[in-house]
């Protein structure tokens, strides 16, 4: 994979000064993923390009150098080919004087802008040419860029992710390299290897002066967020199907349903709803099932009234965000005490589950197959059987109000169905009639004529009349 | 003195200090049976005479009884126990456990106790202590029975202890040695007329010792000339027309050792009757006291007296078969078989209720059979139901004869059931039992349980028992890894009765320029002692579970599914292949008419069949994957290398001597690896075409796994693949049949046939092959041989190990792969796999099956090169 540095400054063998490499030369620099060679296609007096070329080992990178892993998982990988964090790395050892602004035979030349051109010929960009424009050009770059196929047999696959980009400025070398040295792994935001945890530092150490008033810092900031991933979530990712598209983060779903439903507000309201339906039920023990990352519970915590506080959920990954977010094992002894997490299903019995007041589900129905809600109606009302059960689900009809939903799609990409009203009051009604519950309908969120409110909820409590 | 204490008793020796109480214990018992409050203290504080921490040493010599005896092991409590408080957590321990407390007690003199103390200097306690607990035992020892000791032995002197003996009896309820065959009959309630039928229909023969004899010893005598024994549930009396001809036949039958019998609530009620108690007369009894009143008066007293013997000599439940049968008139719970308290026998009589009553009054009983577990198969009687009923290896075959129903047997090992209809309804049920005729096509009680199975069958550690490897064990971080899976994508557990094990490759080959080779999978057959090997044509695609039913019906009757549907296939994880229900429909139908078609059906006595598969194209499950994976780095490299190959060349065009010759070297090899990348990309598109309907699918079954009663890993690979390709041909639009070699293990010939066979089919950019034994299941020296072992193409896997993986200095490096861990998991799964679908054709409650499918995914989240 090639990064080639153009100038046209007159000489422009200078750019051989500047990066302390000779023009008729081409030299080889081992590195541990692999090798960097360094040579120039062409150095005439009006124009010079030095290429900076990156032989990744393939099967170093999974193997590792020893007995130790390498950083990738998949031989199957496009790190051989595109420009990503190796090539920031490999600017740091073999260009690393001229990107700190170093020149010891021509001290002017490294600190005099000069006309610059860089070309990458296959960056993966997340985020398209949209994303690119803004990261370079508000650095004053001016940017052609071209998106290279992915497959012509299959059309139908879409584009690739990839871009030959040219970018061009007169500035000095030293900014030039920085910048892409920062901004290189910021576009492939998707499989983030550092070699080491002190590249991360130097990688946002080169972004002074520069990065702060940076009018995309955040995301550029943020793309530098670290998975690390435990072993549970290790285990989980070996049962992903072939079709499980990898990319979509917990993270990332979350952010799209709240870019669905628009603002924060809606989630806020939906556990306000929730909150006062429980604390108008005089639960003091009560179940958050499906609890996620732990927003409900958060609020529960608070609140003196629940005594004892039980968050269940079937992802792990879930669990452990929560544990974290809720700092469990960081409150004092007695508030920890009412609070706890478990992981369990709602796909199977468990006596764990059993002898609570109150239950909350919130928008987790919409997320089972419709053939297995059979299981949770009986797990949750015949076994579990709380006094109290509050469940909040889409109310599907409210979906036209969001362009980006639309009537036909759903509001996230594990939905299995989401409901109307009727279809919701159906379900609930026979429910409650089947296991001896009386359930009170709410909507949730702003109402809209003939739409209804954007969520629905049904709180159930239990008549004492036996199950048929 | 000979003491004798049952095989489980919680033994409490009482004494003073000095009494001797540990060396008897220790003279009579294990050492690991023996928990003294000495031992508890010296654990807890280095000293076994710190008095400080005498209560944290009772609390933990509790729990340790509590555990054992909780585990059925006889437990001796060596403490002083002298004081009746000290004794009654001890009495009450043996209570929760349903098991009898026996009371030692070493009553010797005071003198005695003072010597042995005064002789050991860890006991520096005045004379008083002896003297205190001597007298405190005084006042006490002669209540111990009122404490609820139920065997109290006093020992007073040192002689005497010397010479007593210990004899541990097995309970009454013991019977385990009596090994069957068993007939099993239900609650008969005088209906004598069905029980004669029913005798001899199982073949008893009778015989009539003196007609005339009105006494309950007289009357006929049944046995069975092979030797069988018949086994009654209880409730013989009551209801019925001929109360005392039953009680009868049930009498002389045990008397003469052809029968047992276990008491019902009914039998016990006449009996506290028979014996003056204040009972009232209800529920079929004044039928059976009417027949005592109009016998003639010279025998009614001493009929009156051995029936009420008879029915007080009754054992509430007996374990039989090595601990394998257990029978109880209204059931058994897994923690009391085998055990004798007041709790158990009420169980065994009435099982547990509620305490609510339903809408006719009677009360609502705690259904103790959805929630057993135990391995021990439990007959009982006590609730009529209109078909015997299984459940979780529980039987209740009480099918109310004398409500007009049935009298039925359960023949034993068979699992036969042998019923004669009641010649009439004798009594009208409170509660009618016989079904509704809409309601005759419900569920079976066991499949109505199925319908939801339960979190602690699956979560935490589990070690599952297979046939084919023993014990296999799933860790708990795998098993929360399935719970996730299993929950948030599988299909209904109904249908999942099997997952596929992961496949192993042979070992890499010898030859440095491949990774794979046949010759290594012969080699590796030929090592276990396998002839002769199978070579199946490797498809790719995804691996697909087919089950398919013959219709509706089968699909309701077999799996418990009421949803109209047929069959489904599914992924190896469990998840349903298509989400469009209409082409899931279309699917099932053709598989369906092309098993009917062969007449799979009739051929193989079965309403349904579950194919092991591979459905094709690759693209249609994994496209996601191609497009952000394989196509991308295909993309990638036929965009990057042309540009670095110009690049270099036009740097070589200006540079001289041996900088020149090392950018021509460099460009040389970015060509080569150009090639490469188109190479790869050839390889990914073979298993990609669009599909737009059921047209673009192609499946290949290669295993007719199982139907009704038979897991078919007793017939020969051949015979599958056959099987199969006959299927095949009856829809070929959607049904590939895998194309198949035999190879001789033995015979160079035939070997390189094989690997002739796998150079064309992987010449032609295959995905190669897959060698088995040809028998389904091969044993080598060492046990289970690998079912499979996988010989993949040069160039298919590029997909796997990356574009480039042919150059030497690459290749050179992965042919370093360790495959034993894979391989042991492959057999883990294998063994899990064909567990499942024993227990699901022997119709073992979905539980049983669950827990070995739950197994296999739960394996497959084990750590392992995911290339392997």
């Amino acid at each position: 994979m090639l990064l080639s540095i153009t100038t046209t400054i007159e000489p422009a063998t200078d750019l051989g000064y500047l990066l302390h490499k000779h023009p008729d030369r081409l030299q080889t620099y081992e590195l541990s993923f692999g090798k960097a060679h360094v040579f120039y296609p062409e150095a005439a007096a009006n124009r010079c390009t030095a290429c900076l070329l990156l032989d990744v080992d393939p099967i170093g990178l999974v193997r590792g150098k020893g007995s130790e892993d390498g950083p990738l998982a998949q031989y199957v990988n496009d790190r051989p080919y595109a420009a990503t964090s190796f090539l920031s790395v490999a600017i740091s050892r073999v260009w690393g004087s001229a990107m700190n602004g170093r020149c010891e035979d021509r001290p002017e030349l490294a600190t005099t802008p000069i006309p610059l051109e860089a070309r990458i010929d296959v960056l993966p960009v997340r985020g398209g040419e949209r994303f690119l424009r803004a990261v370079f050009e508000p650095l004053g770059y001016t940017l052609t860029a071209t998106r290279h196929p992915l497959d012509e047999t299959f059309p139908e696959w879409g584009e690739s992710p990839y871009y030959a980009v040219t970018v061009g400025k007169t500035t000095t070398l030293a900014e030039l390299l920085a910048q892409l040295y920062v901004l290189i792994p910021v576009f492939d935001n998707q499989k983030h290897y550092f070699v080491g945890e002190e590249e991360m530092e130097k990688l946002l150490a080169k972004g002074e002066g520069w990065l702060a008033s940076h009018p995309e810092k955040d995301e550029i900031t943020r793309r530098y967020l670290k998975f690390r991933p435990s072993l549970f979530r290790e285990a989980l990712e070996r049962l992903a199907e072939e079709d499980d598209s990898g990319e979509i983060s917990e993270k990332a779903i979350a952010l799209r349903e709240e870019a669905v439903e628009g603002p924060l507000r809606l989630n806020e309201e939906r556990i306000g709803a929730v909150m006062a339906a429980l604390r108008a039920s005089a639960a003091r023990r009560v179940l958050d099932l499906g609890c996620g990352e732990g927003r409900l519970l958060r609020e529960l915590i608070k609140d003196k009234q629940f005594d004892e506080i039980v968050g269940v959920d079937v992802s792990i990954r879930a669990l452990e965000i929560a544990r974290d977010r809720l700092r469990l094992d960081r409150l004092p002894e007695r508030q920890a005490a009412r609070a706890r997490l478990l992981h369990g299903s709602l796909m199977y019995r468990d006596q764990r589950l059993e002898g609570y007041d109150a239950a909350a589900l919130v928008e987790v129905v919409e997320h089972l197959d419709p053939p297995r809600l059979a299981a949770l109606e009986r797990v949750l009302f015949e076994f579990a059987r709380p006094g109290t059960i509050v469940l909040t689900t889409p109310n599907r009809e409210y979906n036209v109000v969001w362009e980006r939903v639309g009537e036909a799609r759903f509001r996230h990409p594990d939905h299995r169905f989401e409901w109307t009203r009727a279809e919701f009051q159906a379900w609930a009604l026979a429910v409650a009639a089947r296991f001896g519950y009386a359930v009170r309908f709410l909507g949730v969120g702003p109402e809209r004529e003939p739409l209804g409110s954007p969520t629905q909820m049904g709180v159930f409590t239990r008549d004492g009349s036996v199950i048929q | 003195m000979k003491i004798t204490i049952p095989k489980l008793s919680l033994v409490v020796m009482i004494g003073p200090s000095g009494s001797g109480k540990s060396t008897f214990a220790r003279r009579h018992f294990k050492p690991t049976e023996i928990v003294s409050s000495d031992m508890c203290r010296a654990m807890l504080a280095d000293d076994e005479n710190d008095q400080t921490v005498t209560n944290d040493a009772f609390e933990l010599l509790r729990v340790i009884a509590g555990k054992r005896l909780a585990l059925g092991r006889l437990t001796v409590v060596d403490a002083t126990s002298v004081q009746p408080e000290a004794r009654k957590p001890l009495v009450e321990l043996a209570r929760e456990y349903h098991c009898l407390p026996v009371a030692i007690v070493l009553d010797v003199p005071e003198r005695v106790c003072r010597e042995r103390n005064d002789a050991r200097p860890d006991r520096d306690f005045g004379p008083h202590v002896v003297r205190n607990q001597k007298s405190r035992l005084r006042q006490s020892t002669r209540n111990l029975g009122r404490e609820g000791f139920r065997q109290v032995y006093t020992l007073v002197n040192p002689d005497e202890i010397d010479a007593a003996t210990v004899e541990r009896v097995p309970l009454w309820n013991d019977k385990s040695d009596l090994r069957g065959p068993f007939d099993l009959i239900g609650d008969v309630h005088g209906c004598t007329d069905e029980l004669e039928e029913l005798l001899r229909v199982l073949g008893y023969v009778c015989t009539i010792a003196n007609p005339d004899d009105r006494s309950l010893s007289g009357g006929p005598v049944y046995a069975h000339p092979d030797g069988r024994m018949a086994v009654f549930v209880g409730d013989l009396v009551d209801r019925g027309p001929r109360v005392l001809d039953a009680v009868r036949i049930v009498r002389n039958m045990v008397v003469a050792g052809s029968a047992l019998c276990v008491p019902g609530n009914h039998d016990m009620k006449l009996m506290r009757k028979l014996q003056g108690k204040d009972i009232r007369i209800a529920h079929g009894l004044a039928e059976t006291l009417a027949e005592i009143d109009a016998l003639p008066a010279d025998i009614r007293d001493s009929l009156t007296r051995d029936l009420a013997e008879f029915l007080d000599a009754m054992v509430s439940h007996y374990v039989l078969d090595g601990g394998k049968l257990v029978v109880a008139h209204a059931g058994m719970k897994e923690e009391m078989q085998g055990r004798g308290s007041g709790q158990v026998r009420e169980f065994a009589l009435y099982g547990e209720t509620t305490g609510e009553t339903d809408d006719f009054g009677l009360p609502v009983r705690y259904d103790w059979a959805s929630a057993y577990r135990g391995q021990a198969m439990v007959v009982y009687g006590h609730t009529p139901v209109p078909e015997p009923r299984w459940l979780n290896n529980t039987v209740n075959i009480d099918t109310g004869c004398v409500f007009g129903g049935r009298l039925t047997a359960l023949r034993y090992p068979e699992r036969a059931f042998v019923s004669i209809a009641a010649a009439r309804t004798y009594c009208e049920p409170a509660r009618p039992f016989l079904p509704v005729e809409s309601q005759a096509q419900a569920l079976s009680a066991q499949q109505a349980h199925d319908s939801l199975l339960d979190a602690q069958d699956v979560i935490g550690k589990r070690l599952i028992t297979t046939t084919l490897r023993g014990k296999v064990t799933v860790r708990e971080e795998n098993a929360a890894a399935a719970l996730e899976v299993m929950s948030r994508f599988a299909a209904d557990p109904r249908w999942l009765i099997y997952l596929p094990p992961t496949m192993s490759p042979c070992e890499t080959s010898r030859s440095e320029s491949l990774l794979e080779h046949p010759a290594e999978a012969f080699a590796y057959y030929r090592g276990k002692g396998a002839p002769r090997v199978i070579c199946e044509e490797k498809h790719m695609g995804s691996r697909a579970i087919v089950i398919a039913c013959r219709d509706q019906a089968a699909a309701r009757e077999r799996f418990g599914v009421d949803t109209g549907e047929t069959g489904v296939v599914y992924t190896r994880t469990g998840r349903r292949f298509f989400n469009d229900l209409d082409l899931d429909r279309q699917f099932h139908e053709r598989v369906r008419s092309a098993l009917s078609a062969v007449d799979l059906w009739g051929r193989l006595e079965t309403s349904w069949a579950c194919l092991d598969c591979e459905l094709m194209p690759w693209s249609a499950k994994a496209q996601e994957l191609l497009r952000s994976q394989y196509a991308a780095v295909a993309a990638a490299g036929a965009a990057a290398l042309p540009r670095a190959v110009a690049a270099l060349e036009q740097a070589a065009g200006r540079l001289e001597g041996g900088d020149r010759e090392n950018a021509l070297q460099i460009a040389a090899d970015h060509r080569r690896r150009e090639t490469d990348v188109a190479l790869f990309t050839a390889a990914y598109r073979r298993y990609c075409w669009p599909v737009d309907s059921l047209a673009g699918y192609k499946l290949a079954p290669f295993h007719l796994l199982a139907t009704e009663g038979r897991v078919h890993t007793d017939k020969d690979h051949a015979w599958h693949m056959d099987t199969l390709a006959e299927v095949c041909k009856a829809a070929p639009e959607l049904l590939r049949s895998t194309p198949y070699q035999l190879v001789d293990v033995t015979d160079p010939a035939s070997q390189e046939a094989g690997v002739a066979w796998w150079d064309e089919l992987t010449g032609n950019g295959g995905e190669g092959m897959v060698v088995k034994p040809l028998s389904f299941l091969h044993k080598g020296a060492r046990g289970l041989s690998q079912p499979a072992l996988k010989c993949r193409g040069r160039e298919y896997l590029r997909i796997i190990y990356g574009p480039e993986y042919t150059t030497h200095e690459h290749l050179s490096r992965l042919r370093a792969r360790g495959l034993s861990r894979k391989r042991s998991l492959a057999l883990g799964e294998f063994a899990l796999g064909i567990e499942g679908l024993e227990r699901f054709v022997r119709r073992e409650p979905l539980r049983r099956v669950h827990e070995c499918v739950f197994g296999v995914l739960a394996l497959e989240s084990e750590p392992i090169d995911p290339r392997l």
